[in-house]
Parts: C-alpha cells; sequence; structure tokens
C-alpha cells in the first residue's frame, strides 16, 4: 500500500484533484450529450422517417474509435480536455437519443389524447406530460452514459496526461508502480457506482408517481443499453 | 345545442369515416353514439372538440361553427372523458382534477378546493387526493377521470367509451353514478359505446351508426327496441329487444294480492281470489322466505325459491317478468324499500299488464307521429 496515494508530480495534480478533473471530463460530455440529444429525440419523434437514420449515425460515431477523434481533433483543439471531451458528448447519444425518444413515445395514447383534449399545445404537452412520464427511461439512460463515459475518460492518457485517473495508468508503467495502476482502477470503479447511485436517488425523487415494481420496468431497457455498451 | 350538419370525414387514403352525418344534440341529456367498430363514433365526437377536422359540413355549437373557435377555448369548454381514463400517472390525483382549473389561471387554493368537492361528487374518498394513478382501481381511475372533466364546470361533456375498460360490476356502478351526477348537473352529454345495452340505459336519445359512418337511426331507446328502422339496427339491437323493451314500462299498475301470503308456521290461507296452490311464506318482519304448497304448513326445509323480488313503481315490468319466471310457482313477489311483501302477482296478470303496456304505447305515439308528418309535409 506503500505510495499508493502519492501521486507522481508530472501528473499536475492530487489523488483528489484527478478524482475532481475525472469527473469533469466524464459528467460534462454527458450532460453536453442530453442537451443535444433532448431536441435530436423531439425530432425524431415529430418526424418518424427520420428516427433510424439518427439512430445510425449515432452507432457509426459510437464505433468510431476514440484515438481516431483524437487525431481529427487534435488539429482544432489541441492537447486539451476539450478533445477528450467532444468524442464522449458524441458516444453518449447513442444511449440517449433511444432513451429519450423511445421512453416519450412509450406514454399512453389515452393520455395524449386526455392531454389534447384538455387544450394542452404541443410543446406545453411535450414539457408537462412527456417528457416527465419519460424521465424514468431518460434516468437509466443517463446511467449507462454516465458509466460508460467514467471508463472511457481513461483514454485521454493516450494524448499526453489528459486522460485524469488514467493518466495513474500510464505512470505506472513508466515509474515501474503497479499500486498507481491498481488505484486507477478502483477509484474509477467507485467513482462510477456513486454517480449511478446519485442518478439512482434522483429518479427515486423525480418519480414518486411510479409504482414499485416499475424498477423491472426501467431495468430491462437498461440491461439492453448495457450490452451494447460492452459490444465496444 | 350541438348540431352536427351534414357533417363527411374523409381520410386521404379514401377511408370515409363519416358520411353525410347530421344529428341535433339536445341540451342538458345524454346523446349516445353506438355501433359497430369502424363506424365512425369515436370520429364523430372527436370532430366536436376539433381533435379531428371534418372533411365536408359543419358542427355548430349554440349556433357558432366551432372551426371558428379558437381550438384551445373550444377544448377547455369541453370535458373530455376516454377508455382507461388517460390520467395524467405524473401527477396525484387532487393535480389530475386540477389541470383545466389550473391552465384556466385558477389559484392554486381554489383548485384544491374545487377537486376536493369534485372528488365527493364522484364517489372518491379525501384520503386519495393525494395518491397518485397507479395506487387506484381501473373504477376509480375512471371517476378520477370523470371528476377531470368536470373540474372547470364546462357545459358539454364528451365520453368516448369511458366504462368498457372495466369489469361489468364496476361498470354498472359507473354507469348509475353518470345517471346521477346527470341528475344533479344537467351536462350535455354526448357518449360513445359499442355497448347497446350500455346506449339504451343512458341514452335520452341514441344514435345507431353504421360501418362506413352512416347514420342507421336516431331515436329515444324505447323507440329504437319497438321500432328499430332497418335489419341492421334490429341485428344491432340483439335477441331479446322485446324483453328489453319492457325496462321502459313502469310496475306500478300490477294489480298485486296478499291473499296468498302467510306467515311462517301459519295454517293455510283459505283459497280466494289468488288461486294458486302455493303460499308465499314471511318472516316476523315481512320478509319473503319461500314458497310452500298448500297443505305443507310448518315444513320449512320445502320451501320453493321466490327469484329476485322487484319493486312496484321504482322497478319495470322486466323486473317483474323476471321475477315471476325465476320462481318455479311462475308469481312474483312484490316488495317494499325495506324489503317486506307487499304483495305476489301471477305471470299471467303481468301479461296482461305489458299487453296494456303496448297498447298505451301505441296511442301515445301514434298522434306525435302524425305531428311529425305534418312538419315533415
Amino acid at each position: 500500500m506503500n505510495g499508493f496515494f502519492d501521486i507522481p508530480s508530472d501528473l499536475q495534480h492530487s489523488w483528489a484533484g484527478l478524482i475532481g478533473l475525472h469527473l469533469r471530463e466524464a459528467l460534462l460530455p454527458v450532460a453536453a450529450g442530453l442537451l443535444l440529444a433532448l431536441p435530436l429525440a423531439l425530432l425524431c419523434n415529430r418526424f418518424r422517417w427520420l428516427y433510424p437514420p439518427v439512430l445510425g449515425v449515432t452507432t457509426m460515431l459510437y464505433a468510431v474509435p476514440s484515438l481516431a477523434f483524437f487525431v481529427v481533433l487534435i488539429d482544432y483543439t489541441g492537447q486539451t480536455e476539450l478533445t477528450v471531451m467532444i468524442p464522449l458528448a458524441l458516444y453518449s447519444l447513442v444511449v440517449l437519443v433511444p432513451a429519450i425518444a423511445d421512453g416519450v413515445r412509450s406514454v399512453p395514447d389515452e393520455t395524449l389524447s386526455a392531454a389534447t383534449a384538455m387544450g394542452f399545445g404541443p410543446v406545453r404537452r411535450y414539457l408537462q406530460v412527456q417528457l416527465p412520464i419519460a424521465a424514468p427511461a431518460i434516468i437509466a439512460g443517463l446511467r449507462v452514459a454516465t458509466a460508460s463515459s467514467i471508463s472511457l475518460v481513461s483514454v485521454g492518457a493516450l494524448i499526453g496526461n489528459q486522460g485524469a485517473l488514467g493518466n495513474l495508468l500510464a505512470a505506472a508503467q513508466k515509474y515501474d508502480r503497479p499500486e498507481l495502476a491498481a488505484n486507477a482502477v478502483v477509484t474509477t470503479a467507485v467513482l462510477a457506482i456513486l454517480c449511478d447511485a446519485a442518478l439512482v436517488a434522483l429518479r427515486r425523487a423525480l418519480t414518486p408517481w411510479m409504482p414499485r415494481s416499475g424498477r423491472e420496468r426501467t431495468a430491462a431497457p437498461r440491461e439492453e443499453l448495457l450490452t451494447k455498451g460492452a459490444a465496444r | 345545442m350541438i348540431r352536427i350538419d351534414s357533417v363527411t370525414k374523409r381520410y386521404p387514403d379514401g377511408t370515409v369515416a363519416v358520411d353525410r352525418l347530421s344529428l341535433e344534440i339536445p341540451d342538458r341529456s345524454i346523446t349516445v353514439l353506438v355501433g359497430p367498430s369502424g363506424c365512425g363514433k369515436t370520429t364523430t365526437l372527436r370532430m366536436i372538440n376539433r381533435m379531428v377536422e371534418p372533411t365536408e359540413g359543419t358542427i355548430l355549437l349554440d349556433g357558432e361553427d366551432v372551426q371558428r373557435q379558437p381550438v384551445t377555448t373550444l377544448r377547455r369548454s369541453m370535458g373530455y372523458v376516454i377508455q382507461n381514463a388517460g390520467l395524467f400517472q405524473h401527477r396525484t390525483i387532487a393535480d389530475n382534477i386540477a389541470t383545466v382549473p389550473r391552465m384556466l389561471g385558477w389559484g392554486k387554493q381554489r383548485a384544491r378546493e374545487r377537486a376536493a368537492e369534485l372528488m365527493e361528487r364522484v364517489g372518491l374518498d379525501a384520503s386519495l387526493a393525494k395518491r397518485y394513478p397507479y395506487q387506484l382501481s381501473g373504477g376509480q381511475q375512471q371517476r378520477v377521470g370523470v371528476a377531470r372533466a368536470l373540474a372547470a364546470d364546462p357545459p358539454v361533456l364528451l365520453m368516448d367509451e369511458p366504462f368498457s375498460a372495466v369489469d361489468p360490476v364496476v361498470r354498472k356502478g359507473l354507469q348509475d353514478e353518470l345517471l346521477r351526477i346527470q341528475d344533479e348537473l344537467g351536462k350535455t352529454i354526448v357518449f360513445v359505446t359499442h355497448d347497446i345495452d350500455e346506449a339504451i340505459k343512458l341514452g335520452t336519445m341514441v344514435a345507431v351508426l353504421r360501418e362506413g359512418g352512416r347514420l342507421a337511426q336516431y331515436a329515444p331507446p324505447a323507440e329504437l327496441l319497438s321500432n328499430p328502422a332497418d335489419s341492421f339496427v334490429e341485428d344491432f339491437l340483439g335477441a331479446d329487444r322485446g324483453i328489453r323493451r319492457l325496462s321502459f314500462f313502469t310496475s306500478d299498475a300490477l294489480e298485486l294480492t296478499t291473499d296468498a301470503v302467510v306467515p311462517a308456521g301459519a295454517p293455510d290461507a283459505p283459497l280466494t281470489t289468488a288461486e294458486t296452490p302455493y303460499l308465499l311464506v314471511t318472516d316476523a318482519e315481512g320478509r319473503p322466505l319461500g314458497w310452500r304448497e298448500r297443505g305443507s304448513a310448518g315444513d320449512a326445509d320445502r320451501l320453493l325459491p321466490y327469484g329476485r323480488p322487484f319493486r312496484p313503481g321504482t322497478d319495470s315490468l322486466r323486473a317483474a317478468l323476471d321475477c315471476a319466471v325465476l320462481s318455479p310457482t311462475g308469481w312474483a313477489v312484490a316488495v317494499d324499500a325495506d324489503g317486506r311483501v307487499t304483495g305476489v302477482v301471477s305471470q299471467q296478470t303481468i301479461g296482461e299488464a305489458i299487453r296494456a303496456a303496448h297498447t298505451q304505447a301505441e296511442t301515445d305515439a301514434a298522434p306525435a307521429r302524425g305531428e311529425d308528418e305534418k312538419v315533415a309535409g
């Protein structure tokens, strides 16, 4: 355990500093992905023909290795955090767009008809009825996107110290200190678990209206998304 | 009054959902649109609040074309109840009911009070106000749906197969409740169903539609049963419309006899006008126990069933006849509000009452029809 938290000075961060950096590099892209996915999903539901091509594009983006993104982006954004975060934001779309689109689409027809008949316009209906009811599905998507993003930040180490906790893996090799690699793996895993727990807590707080057995309902699409993520 | 004036709905693929339909929907009564699936009944309903726009023709609400009115204003002036209630699952029962009042700008407090008032009116316990829809049974959810539609006190209520998805017992309860609420509030209700029995029970007027959205007949339910316009309506009404029509005849005028009613343990009554070999045995309070044969006094084990008693005046001739048919003696038992026997009546007497009622209905209808012809001419 000696030197487990003794971070080499060339990383320019303490252990806590690396954690902060890691969270920022992982979560900002998910937030950006969410902001991008909301209007995309809205469009996909408005124009049904748009959905399959949009899904195809997001899947294709997901299939591009991050290294390839880095090579392209580095000319524009340099060896910065942004170069790591842009691909991560694009990756999150593969999970978030279908989560939101399917979630919004799963609102029962009767509920929509009732809303229309009570004089809800399309915007009010989307914001006050469809999105809140889709919240569990959206949060399920966010959980997958977040976990995946936290694990993927590490590849930023490839473009010079932009991998946050991932940099420890490189340092472990460079200084022959395997405990640093263990630190990186354990800390990343704990971060992922804590973020997931926070999202579960958020969903509980947002959906007092869900039956207890409804937990299985949100678990189901999540599993499907996980297998998709694992294929990577 | 809602006036549907030769309205046609044709879809781009050429399907005609509603074909030159004209109806006058009277104020403060329940008008039922009934027909098989694909007859355009729901489309017609949805054209009234412009969820569907007609291809041709106009719909007038109090003389004004609904298409000239702002769509949100129009919809908020009409309550809408749908199958499975369509509640907002993410909002509490009270918030669901208060939806339209809140959109109309009512304050929180006033909307909440209104919700509480309506919950009471539709027979929901106040303790349910803070619950969510998933915590309620189907029947309760449907009551919330009715309360939500009534929230802003709209003059018109549109109901699209509201009770189709609940079980028959709950459905009957909801139907009775609707009739009670309608007695109190007097809304103009347009009610869509595929269930002809529901139509006959609830409707002041019933419009029978056939496939392709054409009107087959528009009449009060009793007239529908006595004079179906054609074989389609006759088939749609079903096999026993003669029996069902009896629901519209009162049992008021039935001549009851008490000669054959005896308390338990009493000896045979003398044979008088009621020439029945059976006697109805009652308990100490006068409630029916069963029939026994003459000469079998004291043999309590051998009582025959007495069917389901009817209440003269409240129940129809149909209930009286049903009671007589159910009892192996062929006699029906009449009771008062407390279930005490007020007399018995034979199948034969009921049969005579039915014939008299038919004659009466014919003479009532004849001058009315004559006038119609005059107006038409």
